[in-house]
């Protein structure tokens, strides 16, 4: 800055400077930077709406051991817009101000709601819930869930609120009360603490002995197809099949998607973290929280596999002596972090990821295409930076699959699908570098094979890495690239000996044709030559090919 | 031609109808039907000075019918079924109608006349027959005659037996047709000179070596036809007269052609035993006559060696016979060939003058 220090206006000093510098809310940072959470765009930013909530409502029903039933209503407030205008992202990137220069861009403005038939939410709770960022029961946990930042609805809410000014409207109902509990809310995001603009006891319109209902006002545009809130509801029923969805679109049409089965899907356990995967402001600030009685037992006792003798060796590593809780100091938090990675520890159990499994993965594929051959696979639990995680995978080839289109795929993170930014996604990375050719498909360069074949992946973890807080695409971790590359090749091994026995098959009706087409003229040769009846003739035809029938599978 | 020859008729059609009547059992029975045939190749043949002829050894192939072989089993019944038909109607055809009558066969049909001729030969090695008794007959043009020799033939709607004057045709020359087993033959001549190309041919003609030298001159156009082959063998046994040849000094010359002619094909040694000359002996042009004659050469190519070496190697006929092995073992030693038209380096009518009469004065020398 100094150095820029020219007769432009006046300089600044420290003391001007310090005048405006104050805190930025992180509700003000999401608010100016709202392209992170999902909000890029207005089709984007309804169906990440959507979404936040349909995966609070899952996460919620879940842990509440209460098999799922979610209702997504969206009506359209505003006259819909006819002609498409462009979508100007990099407008919509810049807020709102940016727009009004530029004149008004065409929107139109919805009415969202959720309702799902979870426990219910404490009525106190409401307001930090839905119109605080960052506040919420998954961050500090390692626990396979959809949500993980406490971010997302309260985004919701706070767009919304920008584009409309309409306040959230929440309506929750617990299973020992009769009346439901009604919030109206508004988020200030100078301060990112909610503000409750009034509160009231309503009856509770659903059938579910109880429930939250979410209702957002917020401008969007709707369209169906690809990346659309249908996709995404359909997409959730493939791998939730035993969450009952509705989906009510803005023409008050109803797609009804009843549970596939009543199986909940086992719970997955929360585990401590793992001494590998925890950063060094992470751990000052556990040291900090942690109700151990000294630096050994903190270890011990906050971390996943760490034993008596393995903090023993930690502390030793580090050239560190055990001491009371009250006098850790930050050197000692440095120094046993930096040891930690020169000490060999277990890995972290990994009983706390839940697949989907390999038979509804596949029969997820089986809904969405009719093809020949399907494969599925769910590999074995792996690690990537102390962080336990999973890798499926589902195969579907022929059929109806069109030849014609690049590979088909489906990814899935903890259960919730990923509809955006494919290209950034470990996934694709993956599928990409592999060789499709040898499976008789085309493969531009660096590109998804073309050709009938469709593939679902779904990485679970107690901490899925996105590449943003819009969890949008799964970041590159190597072993996680890794898993996904093994599960892949596994269901395309499944897929080669399908290929090659569907070749063979048609290899062996192929020899039929041309055996069919030659044998009637050794019949009819030895009819002439030898005066053979019609009948005599037939016979030996159909004897003969009888005979080669039978020796043409052996490879004659 | 369509004079009847029942005996081989009969011959053809009893292999036709036992080939026939084994596919149809072994098929009714669910086994695989077979086809088997001798090998067609030099390296299934035997020679024995005896008999004098290349002899079919005692190698077989059979084709089982498959998937691999369905088209071609069922080409080659249909082609025996033609010849059966062609056979009982006293009818014959050429190669190439044979091909055209294929394109009723549907998908069964022949695309290219190479592979129907393939299958008749086939045919004729597995029946053992000549393929005119199969009633198929080449295009193959016979060879030509000219000199001291009255062929008579029969005129095919009287019966009546034609005169042809060996020596009443100028300039030009009697052809050899396509059957002969009819003929008959009447001649003084001391010889029969067999040769290669249609170039010295016409010279001698033209002078009238013939008569000079009291002889038959045939002009065999490469290796000799079947029909050329048989023509000059009916015509030493019955006449009772020496067959001389002169070709050009080179592998093909001795390899094929002469070979050819003496003993037969291996290609088709089912029917060399009427198909060849033994008696033939070999005047020139030898390695030595270039020697002699100080004839004009050219070098031998790759393939003349190798078409010499392999003689040396797989030949029964030249490997029995050491002059020979001895004659073709200097061809490569001098790695140079010369050919019939080079005695014209002396004058044009050297051949006639000085290299005839001198050669056949010691034909006792002839090579075998």
């Amino acid at each position: 800055m100094k150095t820029h220090e020219k007769k432009k206006g006046k300089a600044e000093d420290a003391d001007s400077m310090a005048k405006r510098q104050r805190e930025i809310s992180v509700s003000e940072f999401f608010a100016k930077n709202r392209h992170l959470l999902g909000f890029d765009n207005p089709k984007k930013a309804l169906l990440t709406a959507v979404k936040e909530a349909v995966d609070n409502s899952l996460d919620a029903c879940e842990e509440a051991h209460i098999l799922p039933e979610i209702e997504v209503k969206l009506e359209r407030l505003s006259a819909p817009i006819v002609e498409a205008a462009p979508e100007n992202e990099k407008d919509a990137k810049e807020g709102k101000d940016s727009k009004k220069r530029k004149g008004p861009v065409p929107t139109e403005r919805y009415r969202l709601t959720i309702t799902d038939n979870g426990p219910g939410i404490v009525a106190t709770q409401i307001p930090k819930i839905f119109a605080k960022l960052l506040y919420g029961s998954k961050f500090h946990r390692l626990k396979m869930s959809r949500g993980q930042q406490g971010i997302g609805i309260s985004a919701a809410g706070m767009y919304g609120q920008m584009t409309t000014g309409k306040p959230m409207r929440i309506t929750s109902k617990l299973p020992k009360k009769d009346k439901a509990h009604f919030t109206e809310l508004q988020i200030d995001t100078k301060k990112n603490t909610p503000d409750v603009l009034s509160e009231k006891d309503v009856d509770w319109k659903f059938k579910s002995p109880s429930g939250t209902s979410v209702e957002i006002t917020l401008e969007g545009r709707y369209q169906r197809g690809r990346q659309s809130i249908d996709e995404f509801i359909l997409q959730n029923t493939l791998s939730n099949p035993h969450g009952h969805f509705r989906f009510i679109d803005v023409d008050n049409q109803v797609f009804d998607y009843p549970r596939k089965t009543k199986e909940l899907p086992e719970v997955p356990s929360e585990i401590k973290p793992h001494p590998y995967g925890v950063e060094l402001g992470r751990f000052h600030q556990m040291a900090a929280e942690t109700t151990a009685r000294s630096l050994k037992t903190f270890l011990s006792n906050d971390f996943s596999r760490v034993s008596d003798k393995v903090a023993s060796e930690i502390l030793s590593t580090a050239g560190v002596k055990d001491v009371p809780a009250s006098k850790i100091t930050p050197d000692h938090l440095n120094k046993v972090h930096e040891a930690i990675p020169k000490v060999s520890i277990m890995s972290p159990p990994t009983d706390c990821i839940v697949p989907i499994g390999e038979e509804l993965i596949m029969n997820t594929l089986k809904q969405h295409s009719k093809a020949d051959f399907y494969t599925a696979v769910s590999r074995s639990p792996a690690v990537y930076r102390g962080n336990p995680f999973m890798v499926e995978c589902a195969l579907a080839y022929g059929g109806d699959l069109s030849g014609e289109e690049p590979m088909t795929v489906f990814r899935f993170a903890n259960r919730v699908p990923l509809q955006f930014q494919p290209a950034a996604c470990a996934t694709f990375r993956v599928l990409t570098k592999l060789d499709w050719k040898k499976y008789g498909l085309n493969q531009p360069r660096n590109s998804l094979p073309v050709g009938p074949i469709a593939i679902l992946i779904h990485v679970a973890s107690v901490w899925v890495p996105f590449t943003s807080e819009s969890k949008e695409a799964i970041a590159d971790y190597p072993e996680i690239k890794q898993e996904i590359r093994l599960a892949v090749l596994e269901c395309a091994r499944q897929l080669s000996l399908h290929v090659n026995r569907a070749y063979r098959a048609a290899e062996a009706e192929r020899k039929a044709n041309y055996i069919d087409t030659y044998i009637p003229f050794i019949g009819e040769a030895l009819q002439e030559m030898l005066k053979l009846s019609d009948s005599q003739k037939d016979k030996v035809v159909s004897t003969l090919r009888n005979t080669l029938e039978r020796s043409k599978i052996d490879g004659d | 031609m369509a004079t009847k020859n029942k005996a081989a008729d009969n011959k053809a059609l009893v292999g036709i109808d036992k080939t026939a009547r084994e596919i149809y059992d072994k098929s009714l029975k669910g086994q695989k039907p077979q086809l088997k045939m001798p090998v067609r190749s030099l390296t299934n043949v035997k020679y024995k000075n005896k008999t004098g002829y290349l002899e079919l050894s005692n190698q077989y192939k059979t084709r089982t019918l498959t998937y691999n072989t369905v088209k071609g089993f069922a080409q080659t019944l249909k082609m025996m079924s033609a010849s059966k038909e062609l056979i009982e109607t006293n009818d014959h055809a050429s190669k190439r109608e044979m091909y055209y009558i294929s394109k009723n066969w549907g998908p069964a049909r022949f695309d290219e006349q190479p592979e129907s001729d393939t299958v008749m030969d086939d045919i004729e090695a597995m029946m053992c027959v000549n393929r005119e008794q199969l009633r198929f007959l080449p295009e193959e043009k016979g060879g030509e005659v000219a000199g001291q020799l009255i062929v008579f033939d029969r005129d095919r709607d009287t019966n009546k037996p034609i005169k042809i004057d060996c020596t009443g045709f100028g300039s030009g020359a009697y052809s050899i047709p396509i059957s002969v087993e009819h003929l008959e033959f009447q001649t003084k001549a001391k010889f029969i000179l067999c040769i290669e190309t249609a170039g010295m041919f016409q010279r001698l003609v033209a002078h009238n070596y013939w008569r000079k030298a009291n002889c038959i001159l045939i002009s065999m156009g490469g290796v000799p036809t079947r029909a050329t082959r048989r023509f000059v063998r009916r015509l030493a046994d019955t006449m009772k007269i020496p067959v001389y040849t002169f070709v050009d000094g080179d592998p093909y010359g001795i390899a094929n052609i002469y070979r050819t002619l003496k003993v037969g094909s291996g290609n088709a040694a089912h029917i060399n035993e009427f198909f060849c000359v033994p008696t033939a002996t070999f005047m020139g042009i030898t390695p030595q006559d270039i020697i002699d004659y100080k004839l004009p050469t050219h070098p031998l190519k790759d393939v003349d060696i190798k078409r010499a070496k392999d003689a040396l190697k797989n030949d029964p006929f030249f490997q029995f016979h050491k002059p020979w092995v001895k004659a073709i073992e200097q061809m490569i030693k001098m790695g140079v060939r010369a050919e019939q038209q080079a005695l014209a380096k002396h004058g044009l009518n050297y051949v006639i003058d000085e290299y005839l009469p001198e050669k056949i004065k010691a034909a006792s020398k002839f090579l075998p």
